[in-house]
C-alpha cells in the first residue's frame, strides 16, 4: 500500500533502474519516494539535487523538480536553491564519494550554515560508478581497486563529523533496517535546519567482491550483524568496535535555521533603515 | 532591501549556489578575481549545460596562480572563452569605463536571460578601482524595456525545459512555479532527462552555439575612436583601451592618423565591425596587459600579423607605451 502511494513520485517510464543486482540504491530510492508520499509533499515545491555517481542517478527516477549537478557540489547547489526560495523542500541525494570525499568541504559548511536541507547519503564504502576506488569512508585495511594491497587511510565517520559541525538532525542506518530508514528519513525531512541520513549500503560488484563479503544476500546479512545501536556501540571496548557500525540518532537539536535567522537580519535592517528615514 | 547575499566556502560552491539560486527563480550573480575564477570554471560549465541565466564578474588580476596578488592584468581573456571543459559558447562583456561597469552589468543580466546562458563581466583591476562620474537612468527598467527570463506558458504537463524556440532558446520555469522540471549536467534531451544518443548530443552542442550566434546583433558591442582615415588601428579593451585612447589622441595631434577599436563584448568578439575598420588600416596594433591573448584573437579574425604592445609585469599599460608603439609603426612605414 505504501509502495502504491509512492508512485506519483516515481518516473515509471525510466524504471527499472540501472543499478546492479544487489545494490542498495533501489532500497534507499524507494524509501525516499515513500517518505515524500507519506509527507504529502507537493511535487511543485519539492526539489531533489543529486551529485555524480551511481546513487547520483537517483533523480532519473524521481518525479519532482530535480537538478543533477556536478560531482560533490549537490549541497552547494541546494544551498543556492533554498536560500533563494526558502519555501521549497530541498533534498540532496549523494554517494559517499560525492558527499564525504570530493564534496567534504561543502558538506562541513552545509552542516554549519544550517539551511533546512536534508542530505541522504548512500554509503557503499567506495566509488561504485567508476570501478570501486576508495572513498573517504572506506575503512582502513579494505581492498579497493586503488588500494589493492590494503587501504592505508582511515575512514571518516560522516555522522560524527556532521554532528560536530552543527547539523541539527543526524542519523545512520543500513539498507537492511528499512523500518528505521523510513523513520529516520521522515524525521530528517521534517526537521528544521540541516539534517543527514547516512545509509550504509551494499556494492556487491566492487566493495563486496574486493573484500570477499559474498553476494547480495550475504552482504545484506552482514549489515544486520555489524549494525550496533549507538548507545551499545559506545559501551563496546575499542577492539570490539572493529568491523561494526554504530546506527541510531547522532544528533537531534532544535535551532533556528539559516533562512529564518537571515530573514530576521533583513527585517532588523529594514526596521533600522525605516527608523533612520523617519528621524530626518 | 530584498535579495539574499551568501558568502560560500569557496568559489566552486559560489558558482554552484548561483546555479541553484537561478533555478529557484532569482536573478543571481557572483564576483571574483583571478584564482576564484579558476575555481568557478567547473560550475560555469554546469550553468552552460543547464542553460541557467546568471552573471559572473571576474576582475582580472595578475597570475598565474597567486601571481602579483591584485595587481592589474588582462590575462584571463582566453580563460573566459575556454576555461571550462567541453565544447561550449561563451559570452563576456568588458567594461572600459566606470559607466560601462554600470551599463554592461545591466546588459549582462539581460543577455543572460535572453540567451539562458551565463554571462561573464570581464573587468580588470584598474577599471574596477577607478572612480568616475556615472549617469544612472532614472527608471532603468523602463529605459531598457527589460523582459527578464522567458517563462513557459504551456500547461504544466507539456513543459519541456529544453524545447527551444526558433532562436535556439527554451523558456525556463523556476522551482516553486507550477512547472515541475528536471535539469541534468549529463547530456540530456528536451525533457531534461539524460539522453546519450549521438544524434541528440550533436544537436544539443550545435544548438548551444547557434543560440548565441543567432543573437549576434544584440552581442555586437564595441566603440570606435578616430576611425575615420585610421591608418594605424589600435585594438584594446578595458584599462588598456583608456591608455590607447589617450595615445591615439596624442598621435592625431602629432599628425599620425591613428584610430582605436574597443570591443565591449569580447566573447563573441565583434569580428565584423573590426574587419570593417581594419580594412583601411595599414597596420594593426594590439595593446593589452597580457603576454598575448587578444593579439591571437585579432590575428585570427583579420588573417594578418599585428604589432603587439604587451605588458605583463603587474603595472598598467601607459599611453606613452602605446604612443611609442604607434610612432614606431608610423616611422617604419613613412
Ligand atoms: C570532478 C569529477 N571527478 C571525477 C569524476 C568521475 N566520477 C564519477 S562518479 C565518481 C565516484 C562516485 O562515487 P560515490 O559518490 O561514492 O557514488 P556511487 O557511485 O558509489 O554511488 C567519480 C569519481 C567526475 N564526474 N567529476
Amino acid at each position: 500500500m505504501l509502495v502504491t502511494s509512492a508512485r506519483p513520485y516515481l518516473v515509471e517510464r525510466n524504471l527499472p533502474h540501472f543499478w546492479c543486482p544487489g545494490c542498495g540504491n533501489g532500497i534507499i530510492l524507494s524509501a525516499v519516494a515513500r517518505a515524500f508520499a507519506r509527507l504529502g509533499w507537493e511535487r511543485t515545491r519539492t526539489v531533489v539535487v543529486t551529485g555524480i555517481g551511481c546513487f547520483g542517478r537517483a533523480d532519473d527516477y524521481l518525479n519532482v523538480n530535480a537538478v543533477h549537478g556536478t560531482h560533490g557540489r549537490a549541497l552547494a547547489i541546494a544551498t543556492g536553491i533554498k536560500a533563494a526560495n526558502p519555501g521549497l523542500h530541498v533534498v540532496a541525494l549523494m554517494g559517499d564519494g560525492d558527499c564525504a570525499t570530493i564534496g567534504g568541504n561543502h558538506f562541513l559548511h552545509a552542516c554549519r550554515r544550517n539551511l533546512t536541507i536534508t542530505a541522504v547519503v548512500a554509503n557503499n564504502l567506495n566509488y561504485g560508478m567508476t570501478g570501486g576506488q576508495y572513498s573517504a569512508t572506506t575503512p582502513a585495511g579494505s581492498t579497493t581497486s586503488t588500494s589493492p594491497l590494503g587501504h592505508a587511510e582511515s575512514g571518516l565517520d560522516l555522522c560524527r563529523v556532521a554532528a560536530a559541525a552543527g547539523a541539527m538532525y543526524v542519523a545512520r542506518t543500513t539498507v537492511y533496517h528499512v523500518h528505521l530508514l523510513d523513520r529516520y528519513l521522515e524525521a530528517a525531512l521534517t526537521h528544521p535546519g540541516f539534517s543527514l541520513v547516512e545509509v550504509m549500503s551494499s556494492c556487491p560488484v566492487y566493495f563486496g567482491r574486493y573484500n570477499r563479503l559474498g553476494g547480495p544476500v550475504e552482504m545484506m546479512e552482514r549489515w544486520r550483524k555489524v549494525a550496533v545501536p549507538l548507545e551499545k556501540y559506545g559501551e563496546l571496548p575499542e577492539p570490539e568496535r572493529e568491523g561494526r557500525v554504530a546506527v541510531g540518532v547522532f544528533a537531534d537539536h532544535r535551532g533556528e535555521p539559516f533562512e529564518e535567522r537571515y530573514r530576521r537580519v533583513q527585517e532588523a535592517a529594514r526596521g533600522a533603515r525605516a527608523g533612520e528615514v523617519s528621524e530626518r | 532591501m530584498g535579495g539574499v547575499y551568501l558568502q560560500m566556502e569557496d568559489e566552486i560552491a559560489s558558482m554552484a549556489a548561483l546555479v541553484g539560486a537561478s533555478l529557484a527563480g532569482a536573478r543571481s550573480f557572483t564576483a571574483t578575481s583571478g584564482p576564484g575564477f579558476s575555481l568557478m570554471q567547473e560550475n560555469l560549465g554546469l550553468a552552460i549545460a543547464l542553460e541557467v541565466p546568471c552573471v559572473v564578474v571576474n576582475i582580472q588580476r595578475s597570475g598565474p596562480s597567486t601571481g602579483l596578488a591584485t595587481r592589474p592584468a588582462q590575462a584571463d581573456l582566453m580563460q573566459a572563452r575556454w576555461g571550462t571543459h567541453g565544447d561550449h559558447p561563451a559570452v563576456a562583456l568588458a567594461p572600459a569605463t566606470v559607466q560601462d561597469c554600470y551599463d554592461l552589468a545591466v546588459r549582462a543580466f539581460d543577455l543572460a536571460d535572453l540567451l539562458r546562458q551565463p554571462v561573464i563581466l570581464l573587468g580588470d583591476e584598474v577599471i574596477a578601482h577607478a572612480r568616475e562620474r556615472v549617469v544612472v537612468p532614472e527608471s532603468p527598467e523602463e529605459d531598457r524595456g527589460a523582459g527578464g527570463r522567458r517563462e513557459p506558458a504551456c500547461p504544466p504537463e507539456e513543459y519541456r525545459p529544453f524545447a527551444a524556440g526558433p532562436d535556439g532558446v527554451a523558456p525556463l520555469a523556476w522551482f516553486g512555479s507550477r512547472y515541475v522540471f528536471h535539469v541534468s549536467s549529463s547530456m540530456h534531451d528536451e525533457t531534461g532527462f539524460p539522453n546519450a544518443r549521438p544524434d541528440n548530443a550533436a544537436r544539443v552542442i550545435a544548438r548551444l552555439h547557434e543560440k548565441v550566434a543567432r543573437h549576434a546583433a544584440e552581442l555586437e558591442l564595441y566603440r570606435i575612436y578616430q576611425g575615420e582615415g585610421a591608418r594605424y588601428l589600435v585594438v584594446a579593451y578595458g584599462a588598456s583601451a583608456r591608455a590607447a585612447q589617450a595615445a591615439v589622441a596624442e598621435a592625431r595631434a602629432a599628425g599620425i592618423p591613428a584610430g582605436l577599436f574597443v570591443p565591449l563584448a569580447v566573447w563573441p568578439f565583434p569580428a565584423g565591425a573590426l574587419r570593417q575598420v581594419a580594412a583601411e588600416a595599414e597596420r594593426v596594433l594590439v595593446a593589452e596587459m597580457s603576454y598575448g591573448q587578444l593579439a591571437l584573437e585579432v590575428e585570427r579574425i583579420l588573417h594578418r600579423e599585428v604589432v603587439g604592445i604587451h605588458r605583463y609585469d603587474g603595472e598598467m599599460l601607459t599611453p606613452e607605451e602605446v604612443l611609442k608603439g604607434l610612432e614606431r609603426g608610423a616611422s617604419r612605414c613613412w
